[in-house]
């Protein structure tokens, strides 16, 4: 059963295709990666399901509900969480604090204003249950500004799966880390998410991560999806080799 | 479920008492230890207080810089002044009661437009609104008074009225500045509840971050323009106080370089801190006094250190204590 459906989604740049009218299905459960090289729309796919970015046309149904003219605030309602390309968290806050925020938001506890947020105890275990999770839990009281880059790429996430999001938008979790810190980032970020049934979109660009990781392999080229697969399918296809994976490695 | 460290403990107003309680019977014995003139200096820096927490809720904690805090200031003292002109209302009370009814509806309307920008045009829509207050103040003689103003006499205070035989100097001294003192202790409680709150943490998070705030959730707009309406009747009660004190207000100050001076104040005391406006204001009210008895050039003085204390000392004078503090405790824990 699809989870998320586009129907012929598009969103322009002047004269720039980013998304062109896209049928983008993710099925439920699914670990599904985006690939595509610089430029080929898949952020601006993924802007505009997560409402970053107003399609010029064409809808999104989540969950069998139209969710195209949806606030961002209310797609996080309906159970769409995303993380960023650049790692957008609350750095003078401490690591605890990041996640906590998520937790109150969602249990709308964020209006409450004449009551201590250090009294809601429930949040703070859980939040640092969710560090615990993500291996963060000995930083929890440092501030997020004074970590490193891949301990911020992991809380990025943290902070969207405190959410308890059904699908989880991951746009490069691994980017900017070194090539040794990739793979124990990915087998923690996809034990997780596997484990507690989210459907999770990852765009990356190392072809090794998305090959092992992934359920189904999504190509995108010049706004529009070149091809769609499962791993063997997608590195035996000869239009995605030519176009992206021959480029990549050329 | 794990259990949190125990660095991680609960902020609780239990927790603070060993330092705050301290400084609260200070304040309540100062008064015996100095003369009215000390008092009253003191009572002004106390009021100030209140409005430079109530402008760091704006500052500090959402990352808005606001020019414009002269404009609730002043519609506190105005509306105190108006119900005197008016009603004749002489209780201190009502005063109260009507300026925190005035401050929210400016506020509301002001932080309505304010909130949908940020940076520069957030200071700059801050600053041109207070100015349309100031020109209303300046220009409606018949109402305001233009720059002669309006008087204010000395109100009951909790129905207690002054004595006609005695010294309202001494009254101000001793009477009111405890009643002040009540409200600066009630305002910096409930302020730090809000800042220690949920919602605290969910402004702080927009200061921080705005468009991942908006992507866990949190309706931006909705809260500044609630932590705009907090912050402007906190100042209001701020500009209702310091009115009954200095008995009369003119359209000075709802003039721009008011609203800089409450900027100053946090930038003095530290405005990543919560108690560095409050020690900024009743510093800056010390200094501002001093230096206008000093030089007539107190101006170009209080430029000067403003100057100083941006390039030597950014985090104020509470950050850089903290900062010092910090380090020892480091040195010496090793």
């Amino acid at each position: 059963m699809n989870l998320l459906q586009t129907n012929k989604l598009t969103k322009h740049f002047g004269d720039t295709r980013a998304v062109d009218a896209v049928d983008f299905t993710i099925g439920e459960g699914e670990f599904l990666a985006l690939i595509g090289s610089n430029g080929a729309g898949k952020t601006s796919l993924v802007n505009v399901v997560s409402g970053l970015l107003r399609p010029d046309s064409g809808t999104i149904v989540f969950r069998g509900a139209d969710v195209t003219q949806m606030s961002v605030h209310d797609r996080i309602v309906a159970g769409i969480a995303r993380s960023f390309q650049l790692v957008n968290l609350f750095d003078q806050l401490t690591l605890l604090d990041n996640v906590a925020l998520s937790i109150f938001s969602r249990e709308d506890l964020t209006r409450k204003l004449l009551s201590l947020a250090d009294h809601q105890k429930a949040v703070w275990e859980e939040a640092f249950d969710i560090l615990r999770q993500f291996g963060l839990e000995g930083k929890a009281t440092q501030l997020a500004g004074g970590i490193s880059q891949g301990e911020r790429k992991l809380l990025d996430v943290a902070v969207a799966y405190a959410l308890k999001p059904q699908l989880l938008f991951l746009d490069e979790p691994t980017s900017g880390v070194s090539t040794r810190e990739k793979a124990p980032i990915m087998d923690v970020v996809s034990s997780i998410v596997r484990s507690h049934h989210i459907t999770a979109v990852v765009i990356e660009h190392d072809m090794d991560v998305v090959f092992k990781y992934s359920d189904r392999i999504v190509a995108m080229h010049q706004g529009t999806i070149l091809a769609s697969g499962t791993p063997d399918e997608i590195r035996n296809n000869e239009k995605v080799t030519t176009t992206l994976i021959g480029a990549a490695h050329a | 479920m794990s259990t949190v460290p125990l660095t991680w403990q609960v902020r609780s107003p239990a927790k603070i008492l060993p330092w705050t309680v301290p400084l609260i019977l200070i304040l309540f014995i100062l008064p015996r230890a100095l003369d009215p003139y000390g008092t009253i200096l003191l009572t002004y820096g106390l009021l100030m207080a209140i409005a430079s927490i109530g402008f760091n809720l704006l500052l500090g904690y959402t990352g808005l810089l606001s020019f414009g805090h002269s404009a609730y200031f002043g519609v506190g003292a105005y509306a105190v002044a108006l119900m005197f002109k008016y009603w004749h209302v002489q209780s201190m009370e009502l005063f109260l009661l009507g300026a925190i009814i005035a401050s929210v509806v400016v506020s509301a309307l002001f932080g309505f437009i304010c909130v949908r920008y940020t940076r520069i045009f957030f200071g700059i829509l801050t600053l041109a609104l207070s100015q349309v207050l100031w020109s209303l103040a300046f220009k409606f003689y018949e109402i305001t008074g233009g720059t002669d103003g309006l008087r204010v006499p000395t109100p009951t205070l909790l129905g207690i009225a002054i004595d006609p035989n005695e010294d309202k100097i001494l009254f101000l001294a001793r009477n009111y500045y405890y009643y002040v003192l009540g409200f600066f202790l009630a305002c910096v409680l409930v302020m730090w509840v809000i800042v220690n709150s949920p919602f605290g943490k969910a402004l702080q998070a927009i200061r921080d971050n705005e468009i991942r705030a908006e992507f866990i959730g949190v309706h931006i707009r909705k809260y500044r323009f609630v932590a705009f309406l907090v912050s402007g009747v906190f100042t209001g009660i701020a500009g209702a106080l310091w009115v009954v004190l200095n008995g009369l207000t003119t359209p000075d100050i709802l003039y721009w370089p008011f609203s800089g001076e409450i900027v100053f104040m946090s930038v003095l005391g530290g405005f990543r801190t919560f108690t560095g406006p409050i020690v900024g204001a009743v510093v800056f009210n010390y200094l501002k006094t001093y230096a206008v008895g000093a030089t007539v050039y107190w101006q170009a003085l209080m430029g000067a250190i403003l100057v100083f204390l941006v390039l030597a000392l950014p985090a104020g004078i509470v950050g850089t204590l903290a900062q010092v503090i910090a380090r020892l405790r480091h040195r010496f824990a090793r």
